[in-house]
């Protein structure tokens, strides 16, 4: 039986051209996350997971089990994450949200963007809400995943090399300016 | 007054000349001073193509020329005033943490590692190692098996090592991000660069196709040499 499935990406495997090549998603959809699936798949067999669901996985399990299991929701959350037909800013009581957190959009921007660039080895940068409600930026290593915190994930950026080096090769701050213009602020505001 | 002009004058063309030697000197001194400061990118001992086709040139262009010089001008930003300042690279490793222990372990794990190959390998190991390695592992094809399956299992960034331990015996251990056996009392005879920029040009996702390039590249007699350290 297989249990989890890799979703359908919610877009054109090109839709994000020219800021992230198909060659990218055929990579990092199809050949990366879709192993965090199959191994995930693998691993839960005979294990209290077997009838888990991913988000009980990733809030209880380690290991193995963890890294796939969280990799697999991290991924899903970031295709989700991105629009190429997207406002480039955000709007309504987020925008007012980021505004009384982080002085202005653009120093948000900068913030996100230097715990992105910051992080060193592989891992996650996100814009979350606390238990209180309030923003904050965190980076997570490897598949670390901020809901273990108790904290709502409301944007991430993957920054493991395997995100942009068809692209961008050794230079994460041009990633980041891709990102930056493919960032689904409908979505992020909804989730907030 | 004229007697003070022309002694100024005088002066004037005498004390430039000794103060331009001094200057010289000094200027000398100084960049000795900066340079003695200053690490640099090592010299590869092959060109940037000879381990084609297992680790295409391209790969070299960006991981030795970009991420490992990269290394190289951070560490020497990071240190400028610091306890650091002076100290040698493997002093650094040792004893430093954060970013100038991250940058100063990446310069010596890519100096082990672009010293660890070369264009002609033997494709087994030599000398001492060849005899160490069948006594801890019986072949070296159970051996590069069992390397290969710690380098596999490393999960994010990070690299899989062949070290002697203080007992003398050798060891598979995996590190993450930065991190170097040295600062366990073990030592590296092998390093294989996990981090996916290590691959990603030439293997993409396939971690174990590049680790069949990296065989194909092994610089034995260096292996031998770190061994005997
Ligand atoms: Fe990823
Ligand atoms: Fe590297």
């Amino acid at each position: 039986m297989t249990k989890f499935t890799l979703p359908a990406f919610p877009y054109a495997q090109d839709a994000l051209e020219p800021h992230i090549s198909k060659t990218t998603i055929e990579f990092h959809y199809g050949k990366h996350h879709q192993t965090y699936v199959d191994n995930l798949n693998k691993l839960i067999v005979g294990t209290e997971f077997e009838n888990s669901t991913l988000e009980e996985i990733v809030l209880k399990s380690s290991g193995g089990i963890f890294n796939n299991a969280a990799q697999v929701w991290n991924h899903t959350f970031y295709w989700n994450c991105l629009n190429p037909k997207s406002p480039l800013k955000p709007e309504g009581k987020l925008k007012e949200a980021i505004d009384k957190e982080f002085g202005s959009f653009e120093e948000f921007k900068e913030k996100f963007t230097t715990a992105s660039v910051t992080l060193f080895g592989s891992g996650w940068a996100w814009l979350v809400k606390n238990q209180e409600g309030k923003l904050e930026i965190v980076q997570t290593s490897n598949a670390e995943n901020p809901m273990r915190q108790g904290k709502t994930p409301l944007l991430v950026c993957d920054v493991w090399e395997h995100a942009y080096y068809i692209d961008q090769q050794n230079r994460r701050p041009a990633y980041m300016e891709a990102f930056w213009n493919l960032v689904d602020w409908k979505k992020v505001e909804e989730r907030y | 007054m004229k007697r003070i002009l022309i002694t100024l004058f005088v002066f004037s063309l005498i004390i430039p000349f000794t103060n331009l030697k001094a200057q010289s000197i000094e200027k000398k001194n100084k960049v000795s001073v900066e340079e003695r400061n200053q690490f640099s990118l090592m010299k590869l001992p092959y060109s940037l193509d000879a381990l084609e086709p297992h680790i295409s040139k391209t790969t070299l262009e960006y991981h030795y020329g970009k991420h490992h010089k990269a290394y190289v001008d951070n560490l020497n930003r990071l240190k400028k005033g610091t306890e650091f300042e002076n100290a040698t690279l493997e002093e650094i490793v040792l004893n430093s943490k954060g970013s100038i222990f991250n940058n100063a372990a990446q310069i010596w794990n890519h100096n082990l590692y672009w010293n660890g190959f070369t264009p002609k390998s033997s494709l087994k190991p030599i000398g001492s190692l060849k005899e160490a390695i069948e006594k801890e592992y019986k072949t070296f094809e159970n051996f590069k098996e069992k390397f290969n399956s710690v380098s596999m299992s490393l999960f994010g960034s990070g690299w899989a090592w062949l070290v002697k331990n203080q007992e003398g015996k050798l060891e598979i251990v995996q590190t993450s991000n930065a991190d170097n056996p040295l600062r366990q009392g073990l030592t590296p005879i092998i390093g294989c660069d996990l981090w996916e920029h290590s691959y990603y040009i030439d293997q993409k996702n396939n971690r174990a196709a590049y680790l069949d390039a990296f065989w194909k590249v092994i610089n034995w007699e260096i292996a031998e040499k770190n061994y005997k350290k």
